[in-house]
């Protein structure tokens, strides 16, 4: 066992699929000379070499083009895309190009790669440098969607995002880069779309996601203490999409709630309340609430930034309020 | 004035002519054998977009197609140079290009009719003709986008070690979308062995390339700004593609990096579909069917001696392909519905959850 950060288990993932497989290759805007603008990727240079470590020019259709030429013609590479944001300057080669040309080929392409991206807010770094776009990626078919929340996490999923052999949009959530976690030595492959319980509990599921997970951790403590023990479940991988998890658990506690830090609208949470409310209708005991942010760019100041994204103060009012109704 | 429309009327553009000389190639250093596969897919495409274009006027050919007519030359001779296993990266305008990998014509005329015995059996459509057995790496719709990806496959072949080459063809509009800048920049870099060829056909969908770009060469001024040679060559001449072709992987495969190449040729028919090419200046049609692909090489292979009842020869074994081609694909079954379910997913399916 060894204390890491979330950082730390990045590049710890990427190693351990690097030392593993020759396919594996990195590319990306300084992830090479300068270990990345988070720091994800220190010391993958020089444990790798520069020809499969590489930085790109300021080119991310480029860089994921790169990626996916790579990935039909015998190669596994990971890309960073340095800000999820800038997602939305390549999203034609991520949902046109990466997610449908198997489908469309009729399966005579496979497109193994995962892109990599800094992705959340919290850090005050306003609108444009700050989103989570995992309901961008979500709705697209042809796509595998993972956010991890803990450093062990990190570096099981990235394993299992390399090892698949569909296009993977690997979520790290910048909010978390500096929080540690006990992470097994040796090898570590977890599976892609499989949900995990972070705490058990009787009277309420509270679905979460990413940052949104330690938060709603924290927030399940608190409401303990006032008699209303919250099971927490760490969604992790929106595509595939573990469903049977959050259903058995509602099925014990008879109400949902999720936590997401994405815009409101057409959000993930909304997904799986539309199947808890087919599925599970007759467990629930009570409306299902989505605490979300709301349906607005994210501010910059401190302040309004940490009004609008879902704090476990709020999750805890949100959670008291439906259970007391 | 700063619109091309304040300069003058739409479909008053200067016209722009062929290259005058078809001899220039007629002693080059090339296999009659090979100018003799040239000839055959000249006539091929021709002939193949013939039938294409017809079926789609029979409301056969469902959706869009975007033919080739009066480019061929481009394709046969790239595809006569390339190595077996060298990489083809086209547009939506792709049926030459497949054709050029020797794709047979029943896969790609089905796909065009939605059936089965298509392609992509049915779940791609003209614009996304693939065959990976054959090198030809994918047809793609979205402007820019697949000069990117050749790059991936070129950066592969590189870190593989396997000497191939990748090859994407694209449009003069093309040269507008940042994509193409990015991936020339990012070729020219990595050294990448890929050869990017611009099909300038003077036209995007209905504007004339020169009323919105700011060089006249759309593709070969831009060369340059990436430490790449400027090189355009007659695309209506199946020999000066050939060579030029020949150049460019000799190039790239050795290590040299990438090399851009400017085709200039001409599409006698509309962008797709039916469109009846309004925007095309009165007189330029006229001058660039006398200086057409087919006629050119034909002329050609007479002169240096190959007797005319073996181009005829040539010419009616393609009528007969095609006539086959046809048949099979009209004969062909729609697709079982549980085909559009099938590989979302590397597991074939496509489920998402649960
Ligand atoms: C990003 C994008 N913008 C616009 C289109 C619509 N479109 C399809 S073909 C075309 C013209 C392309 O012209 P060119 O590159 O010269 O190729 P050509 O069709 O002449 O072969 C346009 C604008 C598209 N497919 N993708
Ligand atoms: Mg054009």
């Amino acid at each position: 066992m060894a204390q890491l950060t979330y950082r730390e288990a990045v590049a710890r993932g990427i190693a351990q699929e690097m030392n593993r497989d020759e396919r594996v290759v990195l590319i990306g805007e300084d992830i090479a000379g300068a270990g990345g603008v988070f720091k994800t990727t220190v010391g993958l240079l020089e444990q790798f070499g520069p020809r499969r470590v590489l930085d790109t020019p300021i080119s991310e259709q480029a860089i994921l083009g790169a990626a996916m030429g790579a990935a039909m013609t015998g190669l596994r590479p990971i890309a960073e895309i340095m800000f999820s944001d800038f997602f939305a300057v390549c999203w034609d080669i991520v949902v046109n190009q990466m997610a449908k040309t198997r489908y469309m080929t009729n399966g005579q392409v496979s497109i193994p790669l995962v892109v990599k991206s800094g992705n959340g807010g919290g850090l005050r770094f306003g609108a444009q440098h700050s989103q989570s776009i995992e309901n961008w990626a979500m709705a697209v078919p042809g796509l595998k969607v993972v956010t991890p929340s803990c450093p062990e996490d990190v570096v099981g999923l990235m394993a299992a995002a390399v090892r698949s052999d569909d296009p993977v949009l690997f979520f790290e959530h910048k909010g978390l880069y500096a929080s540690r976690g006990e992470v097994p030595d040796g090898p570590i492959e977890d599976v892609l779309g499989k949900a995990k319980i972070r705490r058990s509990g009787e009277h309420a599921t509270i679905a979460a996601l990413g940052m949104m997970v330690p938060r709603a951790v924290e927030a399940a403590e608190r409401l303990a203490a006032q008699g209303i023990s919250c099971e927490v479940i760490d969604v992790r991988s929106l595509i595939p999409l573990d469903a049977q998890t959050i259903l058995d658990s509602v099925g014990r506690t008879g109400r949902l709630f999720t936590v997401e830090e994405n815009p409101r609208a057409l959000g993930w949470g909304a997904e799986i309340a539309s199947i808890v409310g087919d599925e599970g209708f007759w467990d629930l005991d009570g409306p299902i609430v989505r605490i979300t942010t709301p349906h607005v760019p994210l501010p910059s100041a401190d302040s309004l930034e940490d009004l609008v994204i879902p704090s476990v103060d709020r999750i805890v009012a949100e959670v008291e309020k439906a259970m007391q109704a | 004035m700063t619109s091309p429309l304040e300069r003058h009327p739409y479909g008053e553009h200067a016209i722009v002519l062929p290259p005058k000389s078809q001899t220039t190639h007629d002693a080059a250093d090339i296999d009659r054998e090979i100018r003799l596969l040239m000839y055959r897919r000249l006539h091929e495409i021709r002939q193949f977009e013939k039938r294409a274009y017809d079926m789609f006027m029979q409301n056969l050919v469902k959706g869009t197609t975007h033919l080739s007519l009066g480019m061929e030359a481009v394709a046969a001779g790239f595809g006569a140079t390339m190595r077996e296993d060298d990489y083809t990266f086209a547009t939506y305008r792709g049926h030459a290009h497949t054709l050029a990998r020797g794709v047979p014509m029943e896969g790609i005329l089905a796909e065009l009719l939605g059936r089965s015995n298509g392609l992509l059996g049915g779940k791609g459509g003209s614009m996304h003709l693939t065959s990976v057995e054959h090198g030809m790496m994918g047809s793609y719709a979205i402007i820019g986008a697949h000069l990117t990806i050749a790059n991936g496959a070129a950066w592969s072949a590189q870190y593989r070690g396997s000497g191939q080459v990748a090859v994407c063809f694209f449009g003069d509009g093309t040269t507008n979308i940042g994509a193409f800048h990015e991936a020339l920049n990012y070729a020219a870099v990595f050294s990448l062995p890929v050869v990017f060829v611009c099909e300038n056909n003077l036209y995007m969908e209905y504007t004339a390339i020169s009323d919105i770009t700011a060089v006249p060469r759309p593709a070969a001024d831009r060369a340059g700004a990436y430490g790449l040679q400027p090189v355009v060559v007659d695309g209506n001449d199946a020999d000066a593609c050939y060579l030029a072709a020949r150049d460019a992987l000799e190039h790239a495969r050795s290590g040299r990096g990438p090399v851009l190449i400017e085709a200039l040729t001409y599409r006698h028919g509309g962008h797709s579909r039916a469109d009846p090419g309004k925007y095309k200046p009165p007189g330029e049609l006229e001058a660039w069917l006398a200086h057409d692909p087919l006629k050119i090489y034909r002329g050609r292979l007479e002169r240096i001696g190959v007797p005319s009842s073996a181009l005829d020869e040539i010419e009616s074994q393609v009528g007969q392909a095609v006539d086959a081609a046809t048949e099979a694909a009209k004969n062909g079954p729609l697709p079982e519905q549980a085909l559009a379910y099938t590989d979302v997913w590397a597991d074939g399916g496509h489920s998402w959850r649960n």
